[in-house]
């Protein structure tokens, strides 16, 4: 669930508000959004792929975070990484390579019923293709 | 063609797609494309709504090659539990294939292989629907985030002529759209189970068209439930085929395969631990992996589980009809349900054409989203065209059944702890893995009896006095009736076929090698589809490819 918006960090631009598919923000009055229904969220990461500063956080966790999680500690979450770590993957952002470059799903999906390809047998024998090391690392910091 | 009015907004345009996920957004450019004026309403936001916005989707992207395809439908078919339509197979295949090379031509950034060939079987959620967005707005069309649709209008003959709904983000005031025809796109019904992206999801559009009488096919198989971490909500299935399971104590569980998967939901409907633990990843490929589907990995790495080296606790979440098959039954080849003016496309359609008995979610849902998309689309646009001026405005009749009309005097505006008591209601009969991943008739007949008691109740439910309560109204009563199709359904379906187990009927049965069809609100009613699957017989032309006999077949040509 969505669980901080970084006062320091958000520039007010209301995209979150827009995107939010369950409508859980609300505008304060000082224009900063605040988390009016968290019940309301459903951990799809939307927002915080739109978020162009790297404001939101949302846990991996279906309830809400226990008080003293790190999952609730927004200089914890800086100095981790973990905002905006999700914007970075898809590729989100001025200068990024968009994810979706480095794709290779088709190597997943081969052979599968009704895709081409035929399926490695066994799975992790030397029959899958190796992957070359494109793209960013995203082994993402927790 | 756009007029605020005192309660909120009015509009006239010739299609209105309620709907913003992939099938709205291909209904609406197609539309669009077919000279119409388009509105497309969305319940949240057109490019993060939806089951492929967060999810992603691989897709049934073929090559043009015809023993490849002719194989394709040939084993889909046989997945499917043999009730599959072949002819609706060979144009999703088609028409999937056109409109994804147009996406590519739209900028969508695929990937290249090691050849420099462009690789175009994937989308990634976010960036695929940020694509459509675009695409959806340069064709003119006027889109309204936040816009949930509550009903659908029809004229004095009947004839679908608009919608209504609620301005979500403009004080909960009212929208009304006089049109020419109507696109359903709401997707399919996942009963506000929290699965990833999927709370959007509450089968509002199969209450709009079952109020005008519309049939639906296919509602036993909606017993799809996705696998995610204990702790989260992240069904994303793909990269688990590296998985091995585990007991609580770390002892490894046959989980191979299919009878695998029976396994792992009957320990955790026993309520017995399962972990799962990527050790059969080769090394070399985790990169891939991670890349391939990032939202996979993301919940995991936020909470500190590397899923390669450590079990991690799963559970299962119910996708119902939207990984289900379930849906509004289509009569024409451009998805008319039937009704004049309506048509539907993607999830809120039965998918059983295409997908069976089987799951369509891994390449086909998101195949069949695109091409119903674009032919309902047109369809409905051909429609508006053919009809010419819409009907005057005072003429229009709202066709919403429940939880809409003020309450009469004396009675009390819905609440919303007793919409809330719906919901939980709804829930118990559905969610539980020994209510409806292993169905019996008696457990059907007993959930039957308590979702047709509280069909009674909201039958004439008076509407609520705030917005938000007035929406959630609308989609527990639209889940309720969906809960009652599936389970009269299933019901009737008196063996196991794909997705649908009977515990007390295991293995197919000849005689059920047909669609049902179940339709009504009050009163339900499941027949046979007189509409026969279209499978790849022996002998034909397309059986002989399949069967990999091109030789023989260039000579019996
Ligand atoms: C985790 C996951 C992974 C998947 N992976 C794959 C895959 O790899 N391959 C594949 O083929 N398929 C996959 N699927 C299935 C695929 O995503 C769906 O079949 C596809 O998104 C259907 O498109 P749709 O537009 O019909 O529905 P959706 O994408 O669900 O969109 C429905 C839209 O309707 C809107 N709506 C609902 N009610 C209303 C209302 N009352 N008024 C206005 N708007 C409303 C919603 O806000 C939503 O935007 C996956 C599904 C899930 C859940
Ligand atoms: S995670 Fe999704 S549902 Fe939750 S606040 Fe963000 S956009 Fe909204
Ligand atoms: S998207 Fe980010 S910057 Fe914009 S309002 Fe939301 S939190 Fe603030």
């Amino acid at each position: 669930m969505i669980e901080v918006v970084s006062r320091s960090r958000c520039v007010g631009c209301d995209l979150c508000i827009r995107v939010c598919p369950t409508d859980v923000f609300e505008r304060d009055t000082d224009g900063i959004p605040v988390i009016a229904r968290q019940e309301d969220c459903q951990t799809c990461f939307s927002c915080e792929i739109y978020c162009p500063v790297d404001a939101l956080y949302v846990a991996p966790l279906t309830g809400p975070a226990p008080d003293g999680s790190p999952h609730r500690e927004e200089e914890h979450l800086a100095a981790t990484g973990a905002l905006g770590a999700y914007r970075r993957t898809v590729g989100w952002g001025g200068g990024r390579t968009p994810g979706s470059r480095y794709d290779r799903n088709h190597l997943f999906t081969a052979g599968m019923t009704g895709q081409p390809g035929t399926r490695p047998n066994p799975l992790s024998g030397p029959g899958l293709p190796q992957a070359e090391s494109p793209g960013p690392d995203l082994a993402s910091p927790h | 063609m756009t007029r605020p009015t005192q309660t909120g907004l009015s509009l006239d345009t010739d299609v209105m797609v309620l709907g913003g996920g992939p099938a709205g957004a291909w209904a609406a450019i197609s539309a669009a494309e077919a000279g119409a004026r388009v509105v497309l309403a969305d319940k949240g936001y057109l490019g993060t709504s939806g089951a492929a916005a967060s999810g992603g989707n691989n897709l049934w992207y073929l090559p043009e090659d015809e023993s490849l395809r002719a194989r394709a439908v040939a084993d889909r078919e046989a997945l499917g539990g043999r009730l599959t339509d072949r002819r609706w197979m060979e144009r999703v295949q088609t028409e999937t294939y056109r409109q994804i090379n147009r996406l590519a031509e739209w900028g969508y950034p695929f990937p290249r292989d090691e050849h420099g060939n462009e690789r175009r079987s994937s989308l990634q959620g976010p960036e695929y629907m940020r694509r459509l967005r675009r695409k959806v707005h340069r064709s003119g069309v006027h889109i309204l985030d936040h816009h949930p649709a509550l009903e659908l209008l029809t004229d004095a003959d009947g004839t679908v002529s608009g919608a209504a709904g609620l301005r979500r983000q403009e004080g909960w005031t009212r929208w009304q759209a006089r049109a020419g025809a109507v696109v359903l796109a709401t997707g399919g019904c996942a009963f506000l189970s929290g699965a990833f992206g999927l709370n959007v999801d509450t089968g509002d559009g199969h209450l709009m068209a079952a109020e005008l009488g519309a049939e639906l096919s296919g509602m036993e198989f909606s017993s799809v439930y996705g696998r995610s971490p204990a702790f989260g909500n992240h069904t994303k299935g793909l990269m688990m085929q590296f998985a091995s399971y585990y007991d609580a104590s770390g002892r490894p569980l046959e989980a191979e395969g299919h009878k695998g998967a029976e396994l792992i939901a009957r320990r955790l409907a026993a309520g017995r631990p399962v972990h799962a633990r990527l050790d059969r990843a080769p090394t070399a490929l985790r990169q891939s992996m991670r890349q391939a589907q990032p939202n996979y990995f993301l919940p995991l790495d936020k909470a500190g589980v590397d899923p390669f080296d450590e079990a991690y606790p799963l559970r299962l979440v119910f996708e119902g009809t939207v990984r289900g098959t379930g849906g509004l039954r289509l009569l024409t080849p451009d998805c008319a349900t039937g009704v004049p003016g309506l048509y539907a496309a993607g999830d809120v359609a039965t998918r059983e054409l295409v997908t069976g008995a089987a799951s369509g979610g891994g390449s086909l849902n998101g195949a069949w989203a695109i091409s119903s998309g674009t032919w309902a689309g047109g369809g409905a646009a051909r429609f508006a065209r053919n009809r010419g001026a819409l009907p005057p405005r005072h003429n229009l009749r709202p066709a919403g059944t429940t939880a809409l009309r003020a309450a009469p005097p004396g009675g009390h505006p819905t609440t919303r702890a007793e919409v809330d008591e719906t919901v939980t209601t709804v829930q118990k009969e559905v969610l539980p893995l020994d209510r409806n991943y292993f169905r019996t008739a008696d457990r059907l007949h007993t959930s039957l009896r308590t979702l047709d008691t509280l069909w009674g109740r909201l039958a004439d439910q008076p509407a609520a006095t705030d917005g938000r309560t007035m929406l959630r109204a609308r989609e527990a009563a639209a889940m309720t009736a969906h809960a009652r199709w599936m389970y009269r359904a299933a019901l009737a379906r008196e063996e196991s076929r794909g997705v649908h187990r009977r515990d007390d009927r295991p293995g197919t049965a000849a005689r059920f090698e047909h669609r049902l069809m179940v339709s009504g609100l009050e009163q339900l009613d499941v027949r046979a589809d007189p509409v026969l699957p279209v499978l790849t017989a022996k002998g034909t032309r397309a059986a002989r490819i399949a069967a990999g006999d091109a030789s023989q077949e260039r000579r019996v040509s």
